[in-house]
This record gives C-alpha cells, structure tokens and sequence, in this order.
C-alpha cells in the first residue's frame, strides 16, 4: 500500500481509538500538543505491574490524516510490549511503516513524544523514576554488543 | 442522478459554461484573425468579434466598452491598476490605502510597490470581515492616491459597502479601485452607482474560460490613466501589448452577457441552497460561519468546526466532494488562511474551516449529499478528537495540563 492507502486505512478504521481511566494507577496518559492546539495527540497505556507488560493502548488525535494514522498504528505496536521497549519507538519507525514523506515527519515525533509521556506517567504515579532517551540508548547498545 | 464528485469550489474556479464553449469555438478555426490586422476580412472579423466581447463585459458593469482593457486575468488586472496608477500618480503621492484580507494578487503587488518607495495601509477588518469606515477615512493623506477594496472577499464571501467606501475616497479627491473578481456577475456591479474608478475581474470566475480577464479605467470624470505594464504592439490603447486572445475574449462576453441575464435569478436558487447547507451543519454543535452573514454573496459559506483539523476533514471526502479549507498542514508549522485569522480566528479555528463554493451547475441532490457527507466526517473525527473530549466533558480548554515530552 502506497502512503495514501495506509493513512486512508487508519482514516477509516481507526485502531484503538478511545480513552482509559486516567485516574487508574496502571494505567498511564501522554498529551502532547504543538503550537496552539494544531496538533494534539493523546496515547495512553494500560500496564500488568506484575508481568510489566503494556495490556491496552488507546488514542486520540486532534490533527491531520497521518497524524491520526500515526497514532492508530502506534497503538497497535504498543500491545504486548515492556514499557521500556515501547519507549524505543522511534518516530522514524512509523514514518517508515506508513511510507510517510518528509513533509508529514512531524505528526509522528508528537506520537513518539506521547508514547514516552505516557509511560513516564505511569512511572511517575508508581513512585519510578522517569526512563530517559539517553539512558536507555546506551543501554541498547551495551546489549547489542 | 448523483454524479461524483461533487463540486463546490467555485470560488475558486467555475466550469465553463457550455454556451458559452460553443461561441468561442469558430475563433479558434475559422474565424481566427488577428484582431489588429486591419487590411483583410479574418481581421475584420476577428475585431468585430472583440468589439462586441468588449460590449457586453462592459455592460455587466455598467461600463463604457472603451473602458475596458483586456488581460490575463484578475491577477494581472490588479498589477496594472496599481502599478499603473503608483506609477502615473507619483508625482500626486506614492501612498495607497487596502485591507489585510485582499487577494494575493493586491497584497503582494502592494509589498512589491512598497520596494519602489510606496506607502500602503492595510486596514485591519473586525471580526465579519469588514473595514472600519472611519479608519479609512483617518488614514487618507494629502500624498494618499488610491484605495483598493475588494468588493467581496474570496474566502468568506463578505461584500463590502464599496458604495460608502468610494464616497470617502472621492471626497479626498483620492481614486477609488476595487477587486471586482468574486462579485462580478454573481451580484449587481455598477461602476457609476458604486463609484469605482478602476476594477478588476477574470472570466473563469464566471463561467468562461481560464486566462482572461479585464480592468476596468474610467474615463470620464475623472480620466483615469494607468501606465502600461507590458510593452509592444500598443494594443487596447496602449495599456496592454500583446495579441488580442479572441477565442478567450469572446467567451468572457458571452459568460458576461449569459450571467447579466440569469444572475438575479440564480443568486436567489443559489441563496437557498447555500441556507440550506449552512443550517444543516449549523446543527453540528460548535460550528459557526465566518463573515458576516447578513451581507454576502448567495453562493458562498464559510465554516468552522471546532476541535477538528481541516485537511482531516477534508480527507474525509474530498475523494466525492470538492471544497477549500483554511488550512494545510504539509510543514512543521502549517500556515492558517490569513484572511481567516485577520477575523480574529484562532490558528485552530482557521485550520477548522471549510469554503463551500456554490455555482450555477450545483444541484440540491449535491448539497444533500454534501450536508451528509460533512456531518459524517465531522461526528467520526469529533469521536477520536481529544479536545473534543475534554470539552464535552467540561474541561477548561486554557488550562489543560500537557505532558512534557
Ligand atoms: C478576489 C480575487 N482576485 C484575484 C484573483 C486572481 O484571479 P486570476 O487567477 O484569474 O488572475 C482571484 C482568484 O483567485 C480572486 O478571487
């Protein structure tokens, strides 16, 4: 499917669209806006503290076609995922997956942006201390090697 | 029956009308002389041709047919009245009075005379889109030469009192232009009654044919003169150079004298359709019309849905329904429409609206089908729309806690 296809797909269909009890403890919200309300995407988390996996993710977009697809996708991915891996997700990934062009690249940095807020939420509220891009980077690559 | 998509953009452009096609045809085969070439008969031709073209797009102005000059279009229309009046009038003064929400085609010829050493105002307009009549008038000066307002605004439809407006500019002796180019032929224009001394208009906007278009130059009382932007062959009296485009010519007389006829009565089928879409997706909570509504063009509807973004509405059917929107968000700071944000529009709103451009081929099946098509998307979009949530539930919009990335 060509970029216009896939954005057109989530469009109609959005994956996991929807809200989750912000107040819940296992449950973690990202709102994360540009400029005066442009673009405002809001993911949020459900986490299993026992198996510290991500059980639900939902969304919700105030923005144009790919920011809504970006969105949707990343919610997908979410699912079934360690919240620190699902801090990896880079913004790019999802360009990638929806064959995003260059000019649609910010609509995923704010997903991206949302993702690590809404697991920082949840860690904040759970007494954990906030992951951060840096750390976790270096450890990917004390892994890798 | 239905046929997609549909079309409702018509201020930006219009189809052209099939009568008028079928008049331009023989110029472009049999009758295709020059029309200055004056020793033979496809001449002749040719000119009688224009000759009565020039008649009849003057008579739906209430113009002299010498009066008009034809060009390119509006965009052109609009450079050579004001390049050609700075340049004319620069020894009267270098200073011209517009508003912020012209057409491109004003804006920027005035940013571009603003270079040369002219002084422009661009008056600010309230929240319906109109100027402040007493803030014209304050901002005249004895070096003023001209003031060019629009007659009705391209985005949002909204006519101006041209009439009062010209009072005031003649009572300072000051000419008065105006960008007749949304108006013309859709509602009544009179040079004489609304006291315009130089307008501009383009065919395509009334259902002729793209790339040709006219100003209007009063010649008598005063005598207007502009100077030429474009020089050679000393055509249209020296004001515009360049072969005449008589197939093009034709057709704007033809769509001049059809639309002369049938304005009246197409203003008002028009005018009832447009209500009629317009209190269907007033239905839709937090939606408004931009401009004022007691005194716009029959044909045009500006709105905003609030706690949606433009481009992804308009992607929920712009694949069967043709609109504007006053946004587009193919950069990392997307650009409002201007003209929407000179209203006191948020960049939110601004990016929230829609043009809906009625026109004569629109039928009312169309608007049915547009008033289910846009209540659809905008309930859906409303559904996954955070802001949206939080206001239905209450939430104070200007104190909403944003995570920090
Ligand atoms: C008010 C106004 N002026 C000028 C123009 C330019 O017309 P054209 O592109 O035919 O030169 C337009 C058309 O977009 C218009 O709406």
């Amino acid at each position: 499917m060509d970029y216009a296809a896939k954005v057109m797909d989530h469009y109609n269909n959005p994956r996991n669209a929807g809200k989750l009890d912000i107040a819940s403890l296992n449950v973690g919200t990202g709102l994360i806006h540009v400029s005066e309300y442009i673009e405002v995407v809001r993911i949020q988390i459900e986490i299993n503290p026992a198996k510290n996996i991500i059980t639900d993710a939902r969304f919700k977009t105030f923005g144009c076609g790919s920011a809504i697809a970006a969105a949707s996708l990343t919610t997908e991915w979410l699912k079934g995922k360690t919240p620190e891996d699902a801090f990896k997700i880079n913004n790019m990934d999802i360009v990638e997956a929806l064959s995003l062009p260059p000019s649609k690249i910010h609509c995923t940095i704010l997903v991206e942006d949302a993702v690590k807020a809404a697991i920082n939420d949840y860690r904040h509220k759970n007494g954990l201390e906030a992951l951060q891009e840096e750390a976790l980077e270096s450890n990917y690559e004390l892994e890798g090697m | 029956m239905l046929k997609l998509p549909v079309y409702l953009d018509n201020n930006a452009t219009t189809p052209c009308d099939p009568r008028v096609v079928e008049t331009m045809l023989p110029f472009f085969t049999e009758t295709f002389g020059n029309a200055s070439s004056r020793n033979h008969a496809f001449g002749w031709a040719a000119e009688a041709a224009v000759d009565l073209a020039r008649e009849q797009v003057a008579a739906l102005i209430g113009a002299d047919p010498k009066e008009i000059i034809f060009t390119s279009g509006a965009t052109e229309a609009d450079n050579l009245a004001l390049k050609g009046v700075f340049e004319m009038y620069i020894d009267k003064g270098n200073h011209i009075i517009t508003t912020e929400i012209e057409h491109k085609a004003i804006l920027d010829t005035c940013k571009h005379l603003e270079k040369q050493g002219a002084e422009i105002t661009y008056l600010k307009v309230n929240s319906e889109g109109l100027p402040d009549l007493k803030e014209l008038e304050a901002a005249i000066t004895p070096k003023t030469i001209m003031v060019a307002i629009m007659y009705a605004n391209n985005e949002i439809g909204v006519i101006n009192p041209i009439k009062e407006i010209s009072a005031i500019a003649k009572r300072h002796g000051v000419l008065m232009m105006s960008d007749i180019t949304q108006a013309a032929g859709k509602i009544p224009v009179d040079v004489d009654r609304d006291g315009i001394d130089l307008a501009a208009f383009s065919a395509h906007k009334l259902y002729g044919p793209k790339g040709i278009g006219a100003l209007y130059v009063r010649r008598k009382s005063p005598r207007v003169k502009v100077t030429a932007q474009l020089d050679g062959g000393g055509h249209e009296r020296g004001m515009r150079s360049g072969t005449l485009n008589v197939p093009g010519i034709v057709g704007f007389g033809k769509a001049c004298e059809i639309s002369l006829g049938e304005m009246e009565e197409e203003g008002k089928r028009l005018a009832v359709l447009r209500d009629k879409l317009e209190n269907a997706l007033l239905q839709l909570e937090e939606s408004a019309v931009n401009g004022f509504r007691a005194q716009r063009l029959p044909h045009v509807s500006n709105i905003s849905f609030r706690y949606i973004e433009g481009e992804a509405l308009l992607m929920g059917f712009n694949k069967n329904i043709a609109v504007s929107s006053g946004s587009a968000c193919t950069s990392a700071s997307p650009e409002p429409s201007y003209v929407l944000t000179s209203l006191g529009l948020g960049d939110d709103l601004a990016h929230s609206s829609i043009r809906f451009g009625l026109g004569r081929f629109t039928t009312e099946e169309e608007i049915d089908y547009a008033i289910k098509a846009v209540t659809e998307t905008v309930n859906k979009l409303r559904e996954i729309s955070p802001l949206w949530e939080m206001f239905k539930e209450g939430a104070d919009m200007s104190s909403i806690e944003w995570s920090r990335p």
